[in-house]
């Protein structure tokens, strides 16, 4: 036998790079589709949200002349009358394209009361002569409505001309720029209220899965197999039946004159009915019975691999059941525990349906002022700023989690 | 603890029974009497009830009826943290999320033992079972040995009455197997305490134990010393299963108290007999492969048959002979590799001898 050299020779490495080359590719292959639905499904859509919230170019379209023109403008006293006759040429071109309305409704957000002023503006100076505004629209403005004399109505004007603006990330935690841009609250705090209640209910929520879940997956796990398929059929027959169909099932159960409150009163635990739909307490109610499975499976799947051995270790050493349990089970159950908390949170912070169905005023989460703001109220770019910051929220509690818990600790199976 | 036991029984099952199902027993009334510091071992094949037994001792699952006892007293009704048994799972049960030296002091932690006592029995122990140096380490990092020799010394260290072991060695290949077996017997030298040892395997069974209980069908078939055990087997079951054994098919001709004539296919022998042959009735004479030899030899024998060599099988250490008798019964023959060990033809006739005192005749059926 002739010594093998240790090393490759030169067309050796060579082979062996075009085969590696080689299985890379086909791995890429495999993910491809998927790839590709991804950043069309998903990374695309986020991306334009995150800049959809820091980036509004509407009224910089509508107006760019007099945005160019206030540019220099201090914003102290009033700008030049060169702007104002700019501004009024600018009105009239959009009174024609019938464009104005946007501006309205763009500087009302900045400047509340000024959608008719822009209205009302504008149908003034529509039939205008361009001479008579070239020579005299600073006066026309004026006189169409004194709001344009006021310095304050030109500062909105300039600062809904920024096409990037941090204005909609300030709403959406209840703070808004001043008259001389700094920063202080807004007269109306929603914002901060919802999204601490948000995620108030869906920690009670995640307590209360955790609560039911958890001895029913170790009931699940240490019965015989036969049992724990039958229990399983259970715990899967919500996933098997529509979301809103059980959403209105909670609305039968729970309404004024519903199956709750009628048991209650034939009772006479009750004298009057109860006021259970359209609260806090029916959305808790109704999610933690949707959510639920989400803690049981991972729940389940992890204490399924813990063998009966390790608490009968512990009892034959000496620990009662309920240290034994605490101090073995427990940890050896937390990825699944982990796993389990972390869906059921993450799911019902940004849960929709069922708080919009039964959930009332009181029992309304951020997601339904989002869809609010989309649907009802037609400011994508605020819905996308709360978008945004409720996913900053729970990649940070994430963050957090990963810090105490650690997120290797969690096993969906 | 250490009181003069041993006239004392020290753990007693009388008549003890399980039924998981309501219906059938899976431990058939399970009699037995240990003495304080033996070394038990329950053998059987799986199903056969052993680790039943072991789990009514730990406490695990209750018993149907009849009691176990230990020091006289009662423990049917003690919960299993109560019981003082110290337990060697299969899988080791070591704590994951735990060090080994924090495995080590879960039990003296729960005995609410002062710290630095723990840490200085923790530090004995390890000491004990040579992992000095794997106090720090999580028992994912140890090998499947070092994990045994942990969950003993957890098993140990809080001085239980009484260690139930529970195939503590089958999880590992065969020559830590070995190894392990003497650490077993070592620390049961060293350390003094009851072992109460479940396996399905009899070599481990033959060298560690002072007692060994043959279990089958929920029944014991014969609790007795190693060496009994193989040398006097009680019955079929037990000759068959401990050990290899060939059984040659007869008819009892005459009974002489302890020795019985036995007429074969390829001739008369003379066999020990047990209690309950009788005189024509069919009986099986059981002999092992080592006892028996070929002419020419030295040795003094009893008995001759003349079988019909199949073929040999070289295993190293030893050959093994495989020949038929006239009327099909397959023979094995074990004999050490050295120059005595015979050449035969394909379909040649052998002589093969033996002693009485090395053959047992059994009731057949």
């Amino acid at each position: 036998m002739t010594a093998a050299t240790p090393n490759l020779d030169r067309a050796d490495a060579r082979n062996a790079a075009r085969e590696a080359r080689k299985r890379k590719l086909q791995a890429f292959l495999f993910v491809v589709p998927l790839l590709v639905f991804i950043i069309f499904a998903f990374v695309a859509p986020i991306t334009t949200m995150l800049y959809r919230s820091i980036h509004n170019p509407t009224v910089a379209n509508l107006v760019p002349e007099t945005l160019a023109a206030l540019a220099e403008w201090s914003g102290d006293d009033m700008p030049d009358d060169a702007v104002l006759i700019q501004f009024a040429a600018d009105m009239k071109r959009m009174a024609n394209d019938r464009t104005s309305g946007k501006l309205a409704d763009e500087i009302n957000r900045a400047l509340p009361g000024m959608s008719s002023v822009v209205k009302s503006t504008a149908r003034a100076l529509r039939r205008v002569d361009d001479a008579e505004i070239a020579s005299n629209g600073a006066t026309l403005l004026k006189d169409a409505n004194d709001r344009w004399a006021d310095p304050a109505t030109w500062r909105a004007l300039k600062a809904a001309g920024k096409p990037y603006t941090d204005s909609y990330y300030l709403t959406s935690v209840d703070l808004e720029r001043d008259a001389d841009r700094s920063i202080v609250q807004r007269d109306t705090q929603i914002y901060v209220k919802l999204y601490t209640k948000t995620l108030r209910m869906a920690l009670i929520i995640t307590l209360l899965t955790v609560l039911l879940g958890y001895p029913l997956a170790f009931y699940m796990a240490h019965a015989s197999d036969k049992m724990a398929n039958f229990l399983m059929v259970f715990v899967l027959l919500p996933f098997w039946t529509s979301l809103l169909v059980r959403t209105t099932a909670w609305i039968a159960l729970l309404q004024t004159n519903g199956v709750v409150n009628s048991t209650l009163m034939a009772l006479g635990i009750a004298d009057e009915p109860l006021e259970m739909l359209y609260t806090q307490f029916s959305t808790v109610i109704a999610m933690t019975h949707i959510l639920l499975p989400f803690m049981v499976l991972p729940l389940y799947s992890v204490m399924r691999g813990i063998d009966q051995s390790y608490m009968r270790a512990a009892l034959s050493m000496g620990s009662k059941p309920l240290g034994a349990w605490y101090k073995i089970y427990l940890p050896m159950s937390l990825p699944g525990l982990s796993a389990g908390a972390l869906l059921v949170f993450i799911i019902s912070v940004g849960y929709y349906i069922t708080p919009a169905l039964v959930g009332g005023t009181d029992g309304q989460m951020i997601s339904n002022i989002i869809a609010f703001h989309m649907q009802t109220s037609n400011n994508w770019e605020l819905a996308a700023a709360l978008g945004s910051l409720l996913l900053v929220i729970i990649l940070l509690l994430y963050w957090l989690f990963d810090r105490f818990v650690g997120a290797s600790n969690i096993k969906l199976g | 603890m250490m009181k003069d036991l041993n006239i004392d029984t020290f753990l007693k099952f009388d008549d003890v029974k399980k039924s998981y199902d309501q219906k059938n027993l899976v431990v058939k009334g399970f009699n037995m009497d240990v003495q304080e510091g033996e070394f038990i071992t329950l053998l059987g094949p799986s199903g056969s009830g052993k680790t039943t037994v072991l789990m009514m001792l730990a406490g695990f699952e209750s018993v149907t009826s009849g009691d176990i006892a230990i020091a006289g007293k009662s423990i049917n009704r003690t919960a299993p943290y109560r019981r003082n048994i110290g337990m060697v799972f299969q899988n080791y049960a070591l704590f994951p999320h735990m060090t080994v030296a924090e495995n080590l002091a879960y039990p003296l932690a729960v005995r609410k033992m002062p710290k630095d006592k723990i840490k200085a029995q923790v530090a004995e122990y390890l000491n004990l079972v040579e992992l000095s140096a794997f106090g720090d380490r999580r028992p994912g990092q140890l090998s499947g040995g070092q994990r045994q020799r942990v969950a003993l010394a957890r098993a140990m260290i809080f001085e239980p009455t009484l260690i139930l072991m529970d195939e503590p060695l089958g999880a590992l290949d065969k020559n830590l197997r070995e190894q392990m077996q003497y650490e077993i017997t070592r620390l049961h030298k060293q350390m003094g305490f009851t072992v109460i040892y479940v396996t399905h395997d009899q070599a481990e069974a033959l060298s560690m134990s002072s007692r060994i209980a043959v279990f089958n069908d929920g029944v014991v078939q014969q609790c007795a010393p190693p060496a009994e055990l193989y040398e006097r087997p009680a019955n079929a079951f037990v000759a068959d299963f401990i050990g290899e054994n060939n059984f040659v098919p007869g008819r009892v001709e005459s009974i002489d108290g302890a020795t019985a004539k036995i007429v074969t296919d390829g001739g008369t022998i003379v066999a020990q007999a047990t209690a309950d042959l009788t005189v024509g009735g069919a009986c099986r004479v059981s002999v092992r492969p080592e006892k028996l030899f070929f002419p020419p030899s030295t040795h003094a024998h009893d008995n001759a048959l003349t079988v019909r060599f199949e073929t040999r099988i070289y295993v190293g250490d030893f050959i093994r002979y495989y020949f038929k008798l006239p009327d099909g019964t397959d023979i094995i023959v074990k004999i050490l590799n050295d120059l005595s060990a015979p050449e035969f033809t394909d379909g040649a006739e052998a002589q093969l001898l033996w002693l009485a005192s090395d053959c047992i005749a059994f009731q057949a059926g």
